[in-house]
């Protein structure tokens, strides 16, 4: 055991600045005792005490004492030396470089008051109280999240409607605001329609059809798939309807939604009547003369409620005629299904956006084609195993029980892709039916894997004496991160045929299964 | 609604992150959170705590508490023997520091300080004989803060012991603290042996009425405003009390030259002031409980009035439940060591000084005193960043406490327990470490933090209680 010592005098150091460098020395291998102190009387009994030496007093020098294995002591001491004539460390000079994490809303909006929204898409478990929160601080919500109990919905609801304020969701996936797209939503003109929707994928069908016909939209707001049940009560429908009535932007209302309860639709309906502007209403399935009237008027499509609100917007008379399928197409639709050969008779809907599915159903349905689903409707019947199609088949593949542990097929489409390519595969199918989602939240090469995919289905089916028809309907706009253009050019080359709207998508596939089960019978 | 479309759309977004860089990339305005689960993940509590967000009730109680605490104009008083001061200390009867807690359960410096406290009033003459009779129920222990008192680390006060009275002269209420008997072996850090005792009866007796007559003449007694130059001069007012230290020191000499008081006395309990930097800590910690105390018992309030370390259990108390205790285990404290000293010396978390953390000071005055960061291995900015940062979890910042690193800006002070759960930042506290083992003194000192537990058992309560005064205004599932 070996002790070592170096006097500084005349160099003061703090004694927090010492007991770093102790520690420091203290830790190198082999150091038994170490200590790096300001000469004063205590401090140096201490050092004697410990072994270290004996040492005058001179409080104003500045000791390092260590024992040890020899070696260890030199190192030691260097070490120390090297650490007290340190020179000044560079710190970062912008404050932000330091700043902490923004943690809760509430430090956001006292960091920056301005601060006006809150988009929520925290576990369900959460949800409610950030959205509470939010609100509590004068904020509007949008509450991507879904698992959130109704009861928590309620409350919230009924918060924000007695301060003035909005909550969108639980369960919304898609707003544009203030023309800012929020959660899974397209890059639209702004223009004269304003929307109010129940169904994320059913907003934004309306509001790209929409800006494809040339107009645009002033605010697209979200409910969430619960406002219209009987418990909520439409809260948030109303809450948004009354918004864009008094919003000098907004010269017609579109609202979306599944077939609300008997009794909120007809809430719904009697504020659409009283508003002081047209209202577009789309209650997809449901009878229109139940809903039209005064100021009122029924869209029999997702689609159509847009093109209804384009010409009232420009003054024109709304037609709520059913979809028309040209010559042309009729007669390639014809020859298609004629090509298949008897085994080829049903048709596979394989979605990404549950209302696109539910729309297809109720299109399907409307020309007597019946048939399963995981989200059956209009008839259908539930499926006996999900993962796999059974005659007639149109499923979500955004339901919970495919997305559990993975991405929405929206965001990752391989899931999706892998049940094109076996519904493909199978001799049954006559049809292959799909959506492809565009916009912000979406893939960005949403068909980048399923076209190979398509063309080998296709060879594949030719050696084997079969042709099956790919049907599809894109939803985007040009303006999308996604090349919107490219991505129709490219499922053309493939041989789909790519509609303009769900509905007519739809339409197309119930021609081509109308035709192939009269062929049998 | 409405109104927001006239507005520029500013989104704070909670959850995934891609949303925000898409509302970016579309040219709108995000922040992005780094959000967690707050409450600890207990969803029931989250969901309580946010409907206590912006409740008109807790903000007006919350405004009222914090102005007290702002008009609070503490003032050096009095020097009295404890007796004399508190009442209830007439019996056998001794505070401790932190929350209640049992003879049995308490830590080792504790029961030394405790043994020493007996032994100092003569209540036995052995330290077997002082732990006999502590044990055996005879002689009263209880907190300090349930009689306006306060003390560092072990924190005892017996009745023959001097403490600091220090006054609020805005609202009249006094608050107590014993004195600082230096570094080493102290009775604060457990020590009980022949000088320690030895040391404390001169405290109680010839620097007492020396001090008394000095306390009595002092030309000027607020402490606020010195408190306030001595954040300007490097001192935090917990763990380093320098500067305040000196400034009391020249205010004290002043008041006994012109007493009429014997010079060497005069000497003696000046030379004793003047060689401990650590001197004013327990002047800064009666001022900030009287301070504290001021802002306690408003109804509905989430400020925080106490917070405090009995060795085993931290504890605090909220201006809106009254005299309960919010308890949970102390956390580790991160800090550097004496040397021959390591963590497995270390005693718990010990000591009523978090008071001053309570009050703005101490850990939350960081920005002061870049020096005290290196007890964790930083950097002046991180000192800076800590102020700020608490300020996340206060009511306010306290004008008459600024910071020259936050551009003269006040201390963080008044934490409101609804922040602390809700943003799971926790208040810094800065701590010296005492030995475990009774008598052996500091070994260290360093950063720990509150814990959340404490916070969390807070909200609860005072949630339970705003339900049971009134009505709720709605229904919390």
């Amino acid at each position: 055991m070996t002790t070592r010592s170096r006097n500084y005098p005349n160099l003061y150091k703090d004694s927090v600045a010492l007991m770093t460098v102790s520690a420091k020395i203290m830790a190198v291998p082999g150091i038994a005792a170490a200590s790096v102190v300001m000469g004063s009387a205590t401090n140096v009994a201490n050092l004697a005490e410990a072994g270290l030496g004996n040492f005058e007093v001179r409080p104003n020098d500045l000791i390092v004492a260590v024992s040890g294995v020899e070696e260890a002591c030199d190192a030691a001491i260097e070490l120390a030396d090297g650490l007290l004539s340190a020179k000044v460390r560079t710190v970062p000079q912008k404050d932000s470089d330091a700043r902490s994490p923004i943690t809760s809303i509430q430090m956001a909006v006292a960091q920056d008051p301005s601060n006006n929204f809150a988009l929520i898409s925290v576990p369900g478990d959460y949800a409610a109280a950030e959205a509470m929160k939010a609100l509590r601080l004068g904020m509007n919500v949008m509450i991507f999240s879904d698992n959130v109990t109704s009861e928590s919905e309620l409350l919230l609801k009924k918060y924000a409607d007695g301060h003035d304020l909005m909550v969108m969701g639980p369960d919304c996936g898609t707003a544009i605001v203030n023309g800012v797209p929020l959660g899974f939503a397209n890059v639209v003109k702004r223009g004269p329609i304003g929307v109010v929707g129940a169904s994320g994928t059913g907003t934004q069908e309306v509001t790209c059809r929409i800006h494809q016909l040339g107009s645009g939209v002033s605010q697209a707001l979200g409910t969430g798939g619960h406002d219209l049940s009987g418990h909520i009560g439409g809260i948030s429908m109303l809450h948004g309807l009354h918004a864009l009535e008094s919003d000098t932007n907004t010269h017609v209302i579109v609202l979306i939604s599944k077939p609300p309860a008997p009794e909120i639709a007809e809430r719904v309906l009697s504020a659409a009547a009283a508003c002081a502007k047209p209202v577009v209403v789309i209650f997809l399935g449901a009878d229109p003369a139940g809903i039209n009237r005064k100021g009122v008027y029924a869209a029999g499509y997702l689609a159509q409620a847009a093109d209804m609100a384009v010409a009232l917007s420009i003054g024109s008379k709304p037609s709520a005629e059913p979809i028309a399928v040209s010559a042309e197409v009729r007669s390639r639709l014809t020859s298609l299904a004629q090509a298949m050969p008897p085994s080829q008779r049903y048709v596979r809907g394989i979605y990404s956006g549950g209302t696109f599915c539910f729309e297809a159903q109720l299109v399907h349905a409307a020309s007597d084609i019946d048939g399963f689903s995981n989200t059956p409707t209009a008839g259908n019947r539930m499926l006996a195993n999900i993962w796999k199609s059974q005659e007639n088949t149109i499923i979500d593949m955004g339901d919970d029980e495919f997305t559990q542990g993975r991405p929405h097929p929206m965001i990752d489409p391989t899931l999706r892709n892998a049940r094109i390519r076996d519904d493909a595969a199978d001799p049954a199918t006559a049809v292959v039916l799909f959506d492809v989602v565009l916009g912000y939240g979406s893939s960005n090469n949403p068909v980048e894997e399923l076209i190979p995919l398509i063309n080998t289905a296709n060879a594949d089916a030719k050696s084997k004496g079969r042709a099956i028809a790919f049907v599809a309907h894109v939803c985007g706009t040009d303006l999308d991160p996604q090349d919107r253009g490219k991505v129709i050019a490219d499922l053309e080359t493939a041989g789909v045929l790519v509609a303009t709207s769900n509905a007519e998508a739809a339409t197309w596939s119930s021609r081509i299964v109308a035709e192939r089960k009269r062929a049998k019978s | 609604m409405k109104t927001l479309f006239e507005q520029e759309l500013k989104v704070v977004n909670v959850g995934l992150q891609s949303f925000a860089a898409n509302i970016d990339a579309a040219g709108g305005n995000a922040t992005h959170l780094s959000w967690s689960p707050p409450a600890g993940a207990d969803a029931a509590l989250g969901w309580t705590v946010a409907n206590m967000i912006g409740e008109p009730m807790i903000e007006e109680a919350n405004r009222t508490a914090y102005e007290r605490y702002l008009a609070a104009q503490p003032r050096l008083t009095d020097f009295l023997l404890a007796r004399d001061a508190i009442p209830a200390l007439t019996e056998r009867r001794v505070l401790h520091a932190g929350p209640p807690i049992a003879w049995e359960q308490m830590c080792g410096p504790q029961k030394g300080a405790i043994c020493g406290a007996i032994l100092y009033e003569g209540w036995t003459d052995t330290i077997e004989a002082a732990e006999k009779l502590a044990a055996s129920g005879k002689v009263l222990m209880e907190p300090c803060h349930t009689y306006g008192a306060v003390g560092p680390m072990a924190g005892v006060i017996s009745p023959s012991m001097p403490v600091w009275v220090v006054e609020n002269a805005a609202a009249g209420n006094r608050a107590f603290c014993n004195v600082n008997e230096g570094l080493g072996k102290v009775l604060r850090f457990g020590a009980n042996s022949g000088d320690v005792i030895d040391r404390l009866k001169w405290l109680g007796t010839e620097f007492f009425t020396t001090m008394q007559i000095a306390v009595r003449g002092l030309a000027d007694a607020n402490l606020k405003p010195l408190m306030g130059q001595a954040l300007h001069m490097g001192d935090e007012l917990h763990n380093r009390n320098s500067a305040a230290s000196g400034l009391l020191f020249k205010r004290l000499t002043l008041a006994l030259m012109d007493s009429k008081v014997d010079g060497a006395a005069a000497k003696r309990a000046l030379t004793f002031v003047a060689r401990n930097d650590h001197f004013f800590l327990n002047l800064s910690m009666a001022a900030c409980k009287s301070m504290s105390d001021a802002a306690h018992g408003v109804a509905g309030s989430s400020m925080v009035t106490a917070m405090s370390r009995n060795g085993v259990n931290f504890g605090i108390r909220l201006s809106g439940t009254g005299d309960r205790w919010f308890e949970a285990p102390v956390n580790p404290v991160n800090g550097l060591y004496f040397p021959g000293y390591t963590v497995n010396d270390a005693a718990a978390d010990l000591g009523d000084s978090a008071i001053t953390e309570t009050n703005g000071l101490g850990g939350f005055a960081m920005a002061a005193s870049p020096a005290i960061v290196q007890f964790v291995g930083g950097i002046p900015a991180d000192a800076t960043e800590n102020s700020r940062r608490m300020l996340s979890i206060t009511l306010g910042s306290n004008p008459a406490f600024t910071l020259p690193a936050l551009d003269f800006g006040g201390t963080p002070a008044g934490i409101d327990a609804r922040l602390v759960v809700d943003s799971g930042i926790l208040p810094i506290i800065n701590t010296g470490i005492a030995h475990k083992k009774a008598g052996v003194g500091q070994i260290g000192a360093g950063i720990t933090a509150a814990p959340m537990e404490c916070f969390s058992k807070a909200i609860a309560a005072l949630a339970a209680a705003l339900h049971g005064a009134s009505p709720p205004a709605r229904a919390a599932s």
